[in-house]
């Protein structure tokens, strides 16, 4: 690819177009034949059990694997076919635990972010140096930003993370599991800065294992299970009692939250479940 | 790069540079003939020759060695995600050292047959040629079968270096009873890692190899900056890490060959000298890298000088590579430890 034929803003909407995806990992097919669409301003929530590719989906998306049929789209080109600096351009990743070997400060790794805007050497320009700020104030590590990562608390790590993936400043952001090993507080404010960088534009596509905060945050949620997607739509189409029982095989019950009007799901277990005790 | 940093980068390039010079001018003055510094430059016999023919070009060689091992070094640590990684852990230095024996072994046999085509296969080039080709195949190797599943483990990757090292010992060794008796006892000092002077064309082109791979390795410093998150991650930010990471080993490699073909198998430095730069220029490879081949230069004349004068007694020298051992050996057990105890204290 030449760089003027480099593609650029405006985006094809959906930004993310995934059709008929599948891939493999030797002989355990992870994803058999997914489609699915992002637009920018949403926030989508990649939903299912252990195994039902929801972590293969989004590493589809974001390039780092290549389909084996089908097709994957983002921004209108092949994210593994394109040069990575322009995939990082447009899509933005944050694994789920996200690893930490040597000593950087929350302002390096936050910096590493910059990397795809920069020359080979990386040398920060004005851009870089408000992009890192703008995204350490986005995510409350000002008063931390000269410290080592690898001192901070789980929360705060996850939010360096975070804040490394808005300074990148892509229009496709891909979570894996933001919210896992956190406590509630601090998945609550993964969850809003999600949120909140879905209507400030992005595409902000997470992979959620909480129903609760899923329906509660996201503006449509998809279930995949055995590497099909199964369900897709608002929460409330969605979270219903059949379809939480089809996908995860849990029966539950289903509700309002009559503070927000989100919709609740909660398992019926305990002794006084319709179906007897310790039976799920 | 923000501007303190750019101007720590020029105190560490200049702190490294006077160790250097400091290293140089000591290992220069010091030794059993006392010379004097302005006879020499005065062209006084034997101070002239003892300093521009033995001392400084010695010492010029032990910096362009250290320089490399140093260099390659943290590069290789910054591949594997491991502080303990380093071309002679890592086998690297072994498969240089096997490289360079067979070229010489068959110098040895096609002087038999043709006495000026011998000479010729065993001057400088092809030997070192023959050194670098052996590192890039111990790495691939080394790097290969340290994969699992797909992904590098770097605790593999150390294990089957200190395994390929014990082969590639053990294959020199059965190579040597080949050998005539002369070439043999050559080969052996050279691979005990021996600061030797041989020839001005030797360091010549040795200089160059070093220069060039290391100075590739300093272009690619930013990214190795990001290899250290994981291949994932790096992949993420915009790198394309297999291409990156082939040209780290391309370079690695060349820059350890090219230091084995000068000075034989010199160990640890690659660990000793970077983890030290580490504590005090930090984890950024953009300053990491020089700073640690500049002090790697340094240590490697420091160590080679006080080899040489701890011996004087006894009237020999040790090669350099033994002294390396000896300081580096215990510091990589340590470094292990101290590894194995933060690991846990990772895990609680």
């Amino acid at each position: 690819m030449s760089p003027h034929r480099l593609p650029g803003p405006p985006w094809p909407s959906p930004i993310v177009d995934v059709r008929e995806a599948r891939h493999a990992y030797g002989r355990r097919v992870a994803v058999d034949g997914v489609s699915f669409t992002a637009r920018e301003g949403e926030f989508v929530g990649l939903l299912g059990p252990n195994g039902a590719g929801k972590s293969t989906l989004i590493r589809l998306v974001a390039g780092l694997l290549a389909p084996s049929a089908g097709t994957v789209r983002l921004g209108g080109f092949d994210p593994h076919a394109a040069p990575r600096k322009l995939v990082a351009r447009v899509c933005a990743l944050v694994p789920q635990e996200p690893r930490l070997d040597w000593p950087f400060t929350v302002r390096d790794v936050v910096m590493m972010g910059r990397s795809a805007h920069q020359g080979l050497l990386g040398i920060a320009g004005r851009d870089d140096l408000g992009a890192v700020e703008g995204a350490l104030t986005a995510c409350d590590l000002q008063h931390v930003a000269g410290r080592r990562v690898d001192a901070l608390s789980g929360g705060e790590r996850r939010r360096v993370f975070f804040a490394r993936a808005l300074a990148q400043e892509p229009r496709v952001l891909l979570l894996d599991e933001p919210t896992a090993f956190l406590d509630l507080a601090h998945q609550v404010a993964a969850m809003e800065m999600a949120r909140l960088a879905a209507r400030g534009g992005l595409c902000v596509v997470a992979v959620l294992h909480d129903l609760n905060l899923a329906a509660a945050a996201c503006d449509r949620l998809v279930a995949l299970r055995e590497g099909k997607v199964v369900a897709e739509g608002s929460p409330s189409e969605v979270l219903t009692e059949e379809r939480v029982r089809e996908v995860w095989g849990v029966p539950v019950w289903r509700g309002q939250n009559g503070a927000t009007g989100a919709t609740v799901v909660l398992p019926n277990v305990g002794p006084r479940s319709p179906a007897g005790p310790g039976v799920p | 790069m923000t501007s303190p940093r750019r101007s720590r980068l020029v105190l560490a390039l200049g702190l490294g540079l006077l160790a250097i010079v400091l290293a140089v001018a000591g290992s220069c003055l010091l030794g059993p003939q006392p010379i004097s510094l302005r006879a020499a430059l005065d062209g006084v016999e034997p101070d002239r020759a003892i300093l521009f023919g033995l001392r400084l070009p010695r010492a010029v060689l032990a910096a362009v060695v250290g320089f490399a091992l140093a260099g390659a070094g943290t590069a290789l640590q910054a591949l594997l995600r491991n502080p303990l990684a380093e071309p002679f852990v890592l086998g690297v230095s072994g498969g240089a050292a096997l490289g360079g024996t067979i070229v010489l072994l068959a110098a040895a046999g096609l002087s038999a047959v043709s006495g000026p085509a011998g000479a010729l296969l065993g001057s400088a080039p092809p030997v070192a040629a023959g050194a670098v080709v052996g590192a890039m195949l111990s790495t691939f190797l080394v790097f290969g079968l340290g994969r699992i599943g797909g992904r590098l483990v770097p605790e593999a990757a150390l294990l089957v270096g200190i395994v390929f090292n014990a082969f590639v010992a053990g294959v020199i060794t059965l190579l040597k009873m080949l050998a005539p008796p002369d070439q043999a006892a050559r080969l052996l000092y050279w691979l005990m890692g021996a600061i030797g002077y041989e020839s001005a064309s030797t360091l010549a082109v040795g200089s160059v190899l070093v220069l060039l791979s290391v100075g590739t390795l300093g272009l690619l410093s930013a990214r190795l900056n990001l290899l250290t998150l994981g291949d994932e991650e790096a992949a993420s930010l915009g790198v394309d890490v297999r291409r990156t990471r082939a040209l780290v080993f391309f370079a690695a490699s060349a820059a350890t060959g090219a230091a084995v073909a000068l000075a034989g198998m010199v160990g640890f430095v690659g660990l000793i000298v970077p983890h030290l730069v580490r504590r005090v220029v930090g984890p950024d490879h953009r300053l990491l890298l020089p700073a640690s081949a500049l002090f790697g230069a340094a240590f490697l004349v420091a160590a080679d000088a006080l080899a040489r004068l701890a011996f004087l007694p006894l009237g020999t020298e040790p090669p350099v590579g033994a002294v390396t051992a000896f300081l580096g050996g215990p510091f990589f057990l340590w470094l292990l430890r101290r590894q194995a105890r933060e690991h846990d204290e990772g895990v609680q």
